[in-house]
């Protein structure tokens, strides 16, 4: 059997060892109910207090801001449906981006249908919203602004900063959520500095399992409960905690800030080798780097590719194989127990053209022409090696056969 | 115990002659491998030209009756009331308190209907109908009597004991399965086979699947779709035996040797004589395809006398008169449509011609398929060698052949002839996941005809 190599780190990641070991000692040993009076649950209560610290750390933030849920969507809908929900009063206006990820769009639509107006901001070609349009579409009865970190399909960073700094100069009132679950983990985020007010992010993208999120909530900030119940957590969110996941996810964090640069400088490496072995496969596109737009590999300077590639997310390279059907590929690369994606994993499942694709302008047919491959510090060099010789090999035989 | 017995209606199978208890046979096997799923005890047994069941033991009712209506051959599931043979009056007020316990409501006509076997009864039928109807109407004075088309059919039989019923449930009516031997099925990811084999099972055949996989260009999950729809079809067939074939390499060589627009055909007909190859290997006396009558251009009369060439044995096409509309009420009836309509490309689309021909020639296409000649029997022999074979029932799959698993010894006599009322092939997993399935027939002592 070949070696496995797993390149859909953005749809999820293989958790660490570490981790793993941490987990399983508080599932044996610290089972108890961080509710309880004894002592089994002040141990338990101490898991959670203790990767409280660690998070709040890395976000700069206060303990008091951290909440879990059980996935990033989750943390999404909490912010936007109880953030919207507990400020309608200011007004029923809000804003986000086409290209967001559906556990945003999806909470607009519901938004929506329940009386409230949304504002769909365009993006450009490298999908990158503009801080401007932001701005000038704020109104005085905008309540939440909601805009993702980094895109998890194409890869493109946003200028949360400018555009938190954009919304507050307009209206001080309006609110700034951010989806970070690709960002969290790859990026420096500072929700105060960078005025968030509330923050999205996932356990299991980051080497910790599934079924854990995070909500930053910033000081202040009115947001209603979804979820009914004990009254955990403030009462924002009832539930027992999920112990296990919750430190779980701390460590993970931790691990992966402690190099933060370091690891973002391996990625960004990986990703550029990968660009630039992207030129022996005739005919492909890259999306999302701004340098290579409209233009070919060979055609792109060194230090003009290198400086470009580190705008981007480290993580995430799209590429359009025109003539050949993602699916198909997807299929071909996994007989050498390559995995990647097509298109977002998570509305991948069903054959279904990608919103964000089509948000930075792909058409017709490259739609369905384009695979996200997606690394992390479990990958290596030679990983990225083995995925353009296999691609290399793999694409001229599948353009033979197409439909037509 | 509400209901102690059951008395199973079957009505085709009674006008079968001299061939009728083979029939019958078939049948009783049949629900006694149903029931064997359901909780509880039961003994199934013929007497007197009648099937009944019955409950040693506490049951559940809708699993039992579900179970049993889903075996092909029974028209009616008569749950009946076990009464102690007893004089008239203590008889007739069990008989009334029992009615009065199905139909709560008593606005109905009824009629009693008695039939006497045990003729040492000191009351005839006659008698005992007048009686009971007066009695009934005496304690329920909101009956009244129709003796033409009653709503209620009040069914007293008086045997070694009193068996009373008032319901039928419908059984899916047909024949039992394997009463006509075992046919070989074409089995896509798509709303018709599924349909089909359903319909040829109803009819008594026992059905083998054949699968064609292409990948990459079909999923694993393609393949996990098909099993499931195999599945849906099992919950009335019994096991199927799957063989999922890798198709990928002739299709790819049909798509570079020989015209386009005429790749559907010729694949088709490459499906058609693998299928057959393995429905010889396995004993399946036909094929049977989900194809309609003009749905699609390999489907139109023309196209369909070039996919039947090839074959020798016969072709089953249930639906080839049905509108699609028809086929899809089939499938939501018999729970497969859901399934069916999940979009997982499979290998009859991935290479569509825009314009595939609609009126093929015969002997155009063969003279094409000769561009084949340098490789395709080796392609055909190498398929056929490296087919998959997965049990599946109702509850799951199992595989019993993996690809490079030579057909050999025991594995080999189970896929020609399956063992006789085989039940449980997802039970009997054995650790290397690669044994065959044992030959367990129900032994039970039958109870027959007394």
């Amino acid at each position: 059997m070949e070696k496995e190599i797993y390149l859909d780190n953005s749809a999820t990641t293989r958790v660490f060892p570490e981790v793993a070991a941490l987990m399983n000692t508080i599932y044996l040993e610290k089972y108890g109910n961080p509710s309880s009076m004894h002592h089994k649950g002040v141990e338990a209560e101490k898991e959670i207090r203790t990767a409280k610290e660690t998070l709040s750390q890395i976000l700069k933030c206060r303990p008091q801001n951290l909440y879990f849920t059980s996935c990033g969507s989750e943390s999404n809908n909490i912010a936007l449906i109880g953030g919207a929900l507990a400020n309608q009063r200011a007004g029923k206006h809000l804003i986000t981006s086409k290209l967001e990820h559906p556990a945003v769009l999806e909470s607009m639509k519901f938004l929506e249908s329940i009386g409230f107006e949304v504002t769909y901001l365009p993006v450009d070609a490298n999908g990158h919203v503009s801080a401007q349009d932001v701005a000038d579409a704020v109104r005085e009865d905008t309540i939440l602004v909601s805009c993702m970190f980094t895109n998890n399909e194409i890869g493109a960073v946003e200028p949360i900063a400018e555009i938190g700094e954009a919304i507050k100069k307009k209206n001080p009132k309006t609110l700034f959520h951010v989806d970070a679950v690709q960002a969290f983990g790859k990026e420096e985020i500072y929700p105060s500095k960078m005025h968030i007010d509330f923050l999205a992010a996932s356990g299991h993208k980051i080497h910790s399992p599934k079924g854990i999120g995070l909500l930053y909530v910033a000081d202040g900030v009115k947001v209603r409960n979804l979820i009914f119940g004990g009254g955990q957590q403030g009462g924002l969110r009832s539930g027992t905690e999920n112990v296990a996941g919750i430190a779980g996810m701390a460590l993970a964090a931790k691990m992966l800030y402690s190099d933060l640069a370091g690891e973002r400088e391996k990625l960004f490496a990986m990703k550029e080798h990968f660009l630039r072995r992207c030129e022996e496969i005739p005919d492909v596109i890259i999306n999302g780097v701004p340098a290579l737009y409209g233009k070919k590999i060979a055609d792109v300077g060194e230090e003009e590719l290198s400086a470009s590639v580190r705008t981007t997310a480290p993580q995430v390279i799209s590429l359009t194989v025109p003539g050949v059907r993602a699916e198909v590929l997807l299929h071909a690369l996994e007989d050498r127990n390559i995995y990647v994606s097509s298109g977002s994993a998570c509305s991948s499942n069903r054959p279904h053209l990608s919103e964000t694709l089509k948000a930075i302008g792909v058409t017709g047919d490259a739609l369905d022409n384009t695979i996200r491959i997606s690394t992390s510090v479990m990958n290596s060099m030679d990983d990225m090696d083995a995925a353009a010789d296999a691609l290399k090999e793999i694409v001229p035989m599948l353009r033979k056969y197409t439909r037509h | 115990m509400k209901y102690q017995s059951f008395l199973i209606k079957y009505a085709e199978i009674g006008v079968k002659g001299k061939n009728r208890y083979l029939f019958e046979d078939a049948l009783v096997q049949q629900m006694r491998i149903a029931l064997k799923k359901c909780a509880g005890s039961f003994a199934v047994h013929r007497s007197s030209g009648r099937i009944f069941v019955e409950c040693h033991e506490d049951y559940d009712f809708d699993e039992v009756t579900d179970a049993l209506q889903h075996v092909f051959g029974i028209v009616g599931i008569c749950p009946m009331k076990e009464i102690e043979v007893q004089p008239y009056e203590s008889l007739s007020k069990e008989i009334v308190a029992f009615f009065g316990g199905e139909y709560p409501d008593r606005h109905h006509t009824f009629k009693v209907h008695t039939r006497r076997l045990d003729k040492t009864y000191p009351m005839n039928s006659q008698q005992l109908n007048e009686e009971l109807g007066g009695d009934l109407l005496e304690a329920y004075p909101d009956l009244s009597v129709d003796v033409h088309e009653p709503e209620i059919l009040v069914n007293v039989e008086i045997r070694e004991k009193v068996y009373v019923y008032t319901h039928i449930l419908p059984g899916p009516g047909g024949l039992p399965v394997g009463s006509a031997g075992k046919a070989m099925l074409l089995l896509s990811g798509g709303i018709d086979s599924p349909v089909s084999g359903y319909m040829m099972a109803k009819r008594g055949l026992k059905l083998d699947a054949t699968y064609f996989n292409a990948p990459p260009y079909t999923s694993e999950r393609a393949l996990q779709k098909v099993i499931d729809l195999a599945s849906i079809v099992a919950k009335w067939t019994g096991p199927i035996w799957l063989h999922n074939i890798n198709f990928t390499e002739i299709q790819l060589y049909i798509y570079d040797k020989c015209p386009h627009d005429e790749l559907t055909i010729i694949m088709r007909r490459y499906m058609m004589r693998i299928a057959e190859l393995i429905a010889r290997r396995t004993e399946c006396g036909a094929l049977i395809t989900g194809e309609s009558l003009g749905q699609v251009a390999s489907q139109t009369m023309r196209s369909l006398e070039c996919t039947n060439a090839v074959c020798t044995l016969p072709v089953f096409r249930p639906l080839i008169g049905f509108d699609k509309e028809e086929i899809i009420n089939i499938s939501k009836k018999i729970g497969a449509f859901e399934t069916s309509i999940l979009p997982y490309e499979d290998c009859c689309t991935i290479f569509v011609a825009k314009h595939p021909v609609t009126k093929p020639v015969l002997d155009v296409i063969e003279r094409h398929e000769h561009h084949l000649d340098d490789k395709i029997d080796e392609m055909v022999k190498r398929a056929l060698e490296t087919d998959e074979i997965i049990v599946v029932d109702e509850k799951g799959s199992r595989i019993v052949k993996h690809r490079e698993d030579p057909l050999t010894g025991e594995l080999a006599k189970n896929i020609e002839q399956r063992p006789a009322g085989e039940t449980d092939p997802v039970k009997t997993e054995s650790a290397d996941g690669n044994a065959s399935v044992s030959a367990d027939s129900p032994k039970t002592a039958p109870a027959d005809e007394k």
